[in-house]
């Protein structure tokens, strides 16, 4: 067995968690085994590699996020994200990573006040985290997006931190769907192994269910990337 | 029982979406006059007997650590509101 088709990829279901199952399909599609991981758990299973997928976790009950960044298995996470463990939270993954101080900066309301839906491009800006070693810089990726909470908010002093030292990993192209401060879509931390965004790469990996490539409506696969990266950066750790 | 009460408020650099959009309804409805609206959160805190000094740095805590995010939300009060009527 290839050392990448043993990895184990924990995907965390909180009560309110949507998309752990395409996360976890996702995981199985680039060659992984996933792991189901539940909130109150009180260790992670020995996994390589966490997703935190999206949804309403709490019902977004006080904060996005603000509940479960307090769950059993957030300590573990937090924990091993200090240890380098590659972390992804996907919208309201990226939600709680934000709340936990995994990342800098906050999710409030959409600007325009209503809920989105739609398949966004996004720029990849930063090809050296631990979930996006399969990208090339500056490449284009079409992947759904799916938020009322979504404008990406923090301090200008953060936003130049961010920016200065390229933790900036994905930025909204064309539109900015949300109001993100400086179209911001998803950020990395220092070391590159923790990354968050808000749009969805699990629900683009498999032709025929991904999103319109041009050619193709159901076509684009651009988020399988994700997954495909975090292997080749546990296999060369 | 003893009550405390914490407010907690969007920061005034942050833009508070749900605050705009009840200042678009207002003229709507007739209540004219109102140039802003802001919302944020009450959160009413119930302890067995009296709020001590203890009680409220306790509530202090809370409101930094759990009921508000620093990032987008600021406390802008923590008080005993045991003689208020609920």
């Amino acid at each position: 067995m290839s050392p990448i088709a043993s990895a184990r990829i924990g995907v965390i279901t909180f009560p309110g968690t949507l998309d752990d199952r395409d996360a976890a399909r996702a995981v199985r599609l680039a060659g992984a085994e996933a792991v189901s991981l539940w909130h109150a758990d009180a260790d992670l299973h020995g996994v390589d590699a966490v997703v935190l997928p999206g949804g309403f976790s709490y019902g977004d009950y006080l904060r996005a996020g603000a509940i479960s960044r307090f769950a059993p298995v957030m300590e573990k996470v937090v924990d091993a994200a200090a240890g380098g463990m590659p972390v992804l939270g996907i919208c309201n993954g990226f939600q709680v990573l934000t709340e936990a101080h995994l990342l800098p900066g906050s999710m409030i309301k959409n600007d325009h006040r209503s809920f989105i839906c739609r398949e966004q491009t996004l720029v990849v800006e930063n090809t050296a985290t631990a979930w996006t070693g399969d990208y090339t810089q500056g490449q284009e990726i079409i992947i759904p997006l799916k938020n009322q909470d979504g404008q990406y908010v923090a301090d200008e002093r953060t936003l130049d931190e961010l920016e200065g030292e390229g933790r900036v990993a994905f930025r909204y192209q064309g539109w900015n769907p949300n109001g993100s401060r400086r179209n911001i879509a998803g950020i990395t931390n220092e070391r590159g192994n923790v990354v968050g965004l808000m749009p969805h790469p699990e629900h683009a990996v498999e032709a025929g269910f991904g999103v319109d490539n041009g050619t193709d409506l159901r076509g684009g696969i651009d988020g399988l990337g994700f997954f495909t990266s975090v292997l080749s950066s546990l296999v060369n750790a | 029982m003893g009550r405390v009460v914490v407010d907690v408020m969007p920061k005034p650099e942050i833009l508070d979406p749900q605050g705009k959009a009840v200042a678009g309804a207002l003229p709507r409805l007739g209540f004219n006059g109102f140039v802003s609206v802001r919302q944020g959160k009450r959160f009413e805190l119930e302890v067995e007997g009296e709020v001590t000094p203890e009680v409220l740095e306790n509530a202090r805590k809370a409101a930094e650590t759990v009921l508000s995010n620093p990032v987008i939300e600021d406390v802008v009060s923590v008080k005993d509101a045991s003689g208020e009527v609920a």
